[in-house]
């Protein structure tokens, strides 16, 4: 079955996605798999999801738009669509998510032809995983404030700072990283560089526990870390506008290299209705409660209406504004999730006190852990609301706030 | 689920709507609609029948643009044209909130065709305004409840009872009515004019709009006024529902559009504290709140429009949707459009209090958002 609005090519592009993830379906692990890419913690999930991205990159399904020499596949219009079966198909993800998601398009935009044919094709395929080092401990809604020295000597800079918030930095090979070389200009004193991470001397990543208990993001701490300029990316004090590239992409305003798996938001709405007709009330079922009817129905207005606006955001002549919709995607999507899940904790009542591994948990507990886990979302990338002075500030014309 | 390239809006449809955009916005401009409707407070509220003032050189206008006639097919001397033109005028007609028989008269045209009721249909593509009277005084919004009976008399047929909630009444030439029968709900289309007819104006709090209750005290009907047979007419009615949602949705999306507009570049004028209110979070943020609800409700209503061309087993799902989307939206906009602009805006000389009360009244025709919300948890329950 195609979708109508691919063309002849698309429609072909996709049904070889939907045979090939019929037939390559991995087998189940054997640890259990992480909600998301960024919780990935032992060296068993790795080896495994590893390996799936490997081969889904061999099949077209990872930077399916990507140029061949960069060991893409020279597809146009195709990575959307591998993304979209992959999501459907409901395999594993893909664990290279910021290679994938960030550091790919930047490279791409801001890279040489050197670093582009370097650092692409072992992104593409997994075998390298990437992290990004933007935020800090003084430096996070206010990124332009980071304060990670860049002392240039010669062809090598050194490198000094705190970066947090690293997820995947514990496997990560590089890390894409935003420094200051002058601390004369709050924006222009910002160069970007590709930095060096497994092995490098200087670097120490400390595992950082999240509210839900679980590893999977660090601090890195860089000291005296020399780096060839060979690595940085555009110009120096051209760190601000390649770390807009980023954000662009990590806010979900464009298309990456390829996300693939996991579930999507119309899944959870129908878990969560399910959840409510098996949760019991008394004689009667959660479900059976109008006033749970209505914030279903809520949450499902909501998903539903973040597909008709990814529709509606192709034509030009149903749009204000050209960024209206792409800068909103971030804020609502993470607070959706948000609220689904807290939804979810509601509907299961006493039930959702049980967590992760209680044989007694709804859905294993997902619902308590996608609900605490989500606050990473609506405060990542940029938090909430932050978005919404960019919001304000960009597409409605407000004064800019402090 | 498949998606229609495009939403079906092309160039044709851009048309259409740039020219309606641009005419309603030449000829509605802020300060005219004022005089029209809000000129003195007595007037508008204390008379001992409420003006319903319109354009009417306007509506001639919007004939002879073909705008009445966009929804109906050609085979009825129409244009065909898809339901997202009629939607996206809709919308403008909110922007600009104009008072026109034009809503009641796409929402009268939607259940006609349902029923198939082509020579009347051809009246209405020729220029006559039409209107629902399908709703009973209880409020019941459900297709086919309604306090009009259709009795037999002397071998032929009389209506009697009332018809609440009639839309535009006092500007609508056509009426169509939901009667019970014997063999089940009939509709029959019947000129306001009509000996039997009578129509008792509401005092409403939308000054952009007139709403009456209308009552049938014998009024003669032959098989010429029939529009759908007995037993038919709810059916054809729960066809045109989507369609009737659909509509409201998108003009309470283009009224709040002015809303979050009006409201922002007030916003960037007016001086507090040495700064524009614009600068604080407490202002900026609530306003980008209302345009998030806005775009999710214009997305869900384009995509409602679409469905009910081209994939209609859908439309209910999402013409439920953009109705409660934009019954919230409207809401919210509404709120803030008043709150912001502070001690002007509780002022009847603000203009925004116009705006505020076509969206409550939007918010309610056809099922205001949680009543969508409980139609719609039916609809994902049986999916599940």
């Amino acid at each position: 079955m195609s979708e109508k609005r691919d063309t002849q090519d698309q429609a072909e592009f996709r049904e070889y996605c939907r045979r090939w993830l019929e037939e390559n379906r991995p087998p189940a692990p054997s640890v259990r798999l992480p909600i998301a890419p960024i919780e990935v913690s032992s060296e068993e999930q790795r080896q495994y999801l590893c390996a799936w991205q490997k081969k889904c990159h061999a099949a077209g399904l990872v930077g399916t738009d990507y140029p061949k020499e960069y060991g893409g596949h020279g597809h146009k219009g195709f990575q959307s669509i591998a993304s979209q079966e992959m999501g459907r198909a409901g395999v594993p993800f893909m664990i290279n998510v910021i290679g994938l998601g960030m550091a790919a398009p930047t490279i791409l935009v801001h890279g040489t032809e050197e670093q582009k044919r370097r650092f692409l094709p072992p992104l593409l395929s997994g075998e390298e995983i990437w992290c990004q080092g933007f935020s800090e401990p003084g430096a996070g809604s206010d990124l332009a404030s980071a304060q990670t020295s860049l002392v240039r000597e010669g062809d090598n800079w050194i490198v000094n700072g705190h970066k947090v918030w690293t997820s995947l930095a514990h496997f990560a090979s590089w890390m894409i990283l935003l420094g200051r070389h002058s601390k004369a200009h709050k924006y222009d004193g910002l160069t970007y560089f590709i930095a060096p991470i497994k092995g490098a001397k200087g670097v120490t990543v400390r595992p950082l526990v999240k509210i839900t208990g679980e590893t999977g993001f660090n601090e890195v701490l860089f000291e005296d870390v020399v780096i060839p300029d060979s690595l940085r990316l555009d110009e120096v004090g051209k760190g601000w506008t390649v770390a807009m590239t980023t954000l662009t992409y990590e806010r979900g305003a464009a298309e990456g290299a390829g996300s693939g798996g996991g579930t999507s938001v119309e899944e959870y709405v129908n878990e969560l209705i399910a959840l409510a007709k098996r949760t019991k009330r008394g004689a009667a079922t959660a479900w059976d409660d109008a006033v749970v009817r209505d914030k279903v129905a809520q949450i499902a207005i909501r998903a539903e209406g973040l597909r008709q606006n990814a529709r509606r955001m192709r034509i030009e002549a149903l749009i204000d504004h050209p960024m209206r919709i792409p800068l909103q995607s971030k804020v609502l999507i993470t607070e959706l999730i948000q609220d689904l899940s807290a939804l979810g904790v509601e509907i299961a009542g006493p039930h959702a006190s049980r967590y992760l591994g209680d044989p007694g948990a709804p859905d294993g507990g997902h619902w308590p852990h996608s609900y605490m886990n989500s606050y990473g979302m609506t405060i990542a990338a940029g938090s909430n609301e932050i978005q919404r002075n960019i919001l304000g500030e960009r597409v409605l014309g407000l004064p800019k706030s402090k | 689920m498949a998606l229609t390239k495009d939403l079906g809006f092309g160039p044709d449809e851009q048309l259409v709507r740039d020219q309606a955009r641009k005419l309603l916005r030449d000829s509605v401009p802020v300060d005219k609609l004022r005089v029209l409707v809000a000129r003195d407070h007595h007037e508008a509220y204390e008379t001992k029948i409420q003006p319903a003032s319109w354009d009417e050189g306007l509506w001639k206008q919007m004939v002879e643009l073909g705008w009445t006639a966009l929804s109906v097919p050609e085979s009825a001397g129409g244009l065909g044209m898809k339901t997202i033109v009629s939607v996206a005028l809709a919308e403008e007609l909110g922007r600009v909130a104009v008072p026109s028989p034009l809503p009641a008269t796409l929402a009268a045209t939607a259940v006609l065709k349902a029923a198939g009721a082509t020579s009347w249909l051809e009246k209405i593509a020729g220029g006559e305004a039409a209107t629902l009277a399908i709703t009973p005084e209880s409020g019941s919004w459900e297709p086919g409840d309604t306090d009009v009976e259709a009795r037999a008399a002397g071998g032929g047929v009389t209506l009697h009872g009332k018809a609440a909630f009639v839309q535009d009444a006092r500007k609508a030439r056509l009426l169509v009515v939901a009667a019970k029968s014997p063999g089940g709900v009939a509709l029959y289309v019947v000129p306001v004019d009509a000996p039997g007819v009578t129509v008792t104006p509401d005092r409403i709090v939308d000054l952009t709009r007139d709403q009456a209750t209308v009552s049938f005290d014998g009024v003669p009907v032959d098989a010429k006024s029939v529009a759908a047979g007995e037993g038919k007419g709810k059916a054809a009615i729960e066809a045109a529902l989507p369609t009737i949602l659909t509509l409201l949705a998108a003009d309470a999306c283009g009224a709040a559009e002015w809303q979050l507009q009006t409201t922002a570049e007030y916003a960037k004028s007016r001086v507090q504290f040495e700064h524009p209110i614009g600068f604080f979070q407490a202002v900026k943020h609530p306003l980008v709140n209302v345009m998030l609800g806005i775009d999710r409700a214009r997305s869900l209503t384009y995509a409602a429009a679409c469905a009910i061309d081209d994939d209609p087993a859908d439309a209910p799902r999402l013409a439920r949707m953009a109705k409660a989307a934009a019954s919230d939206a409207a809401a919210y906009a509404s709120d803030r459009s008043v709150q912001l602009h502070g001690g002007i805006g509780f002022t009847w000389e603000c203009d925004v209090h116009l705006w505020f009360k076509r969206q409550k009244h939007t918010e309610q025709l056809f099922g205001n958002a949680t009543q969508q919300r409980a139609q719609l948890a039916h609809i994902l329950a049986a999916a599940v």
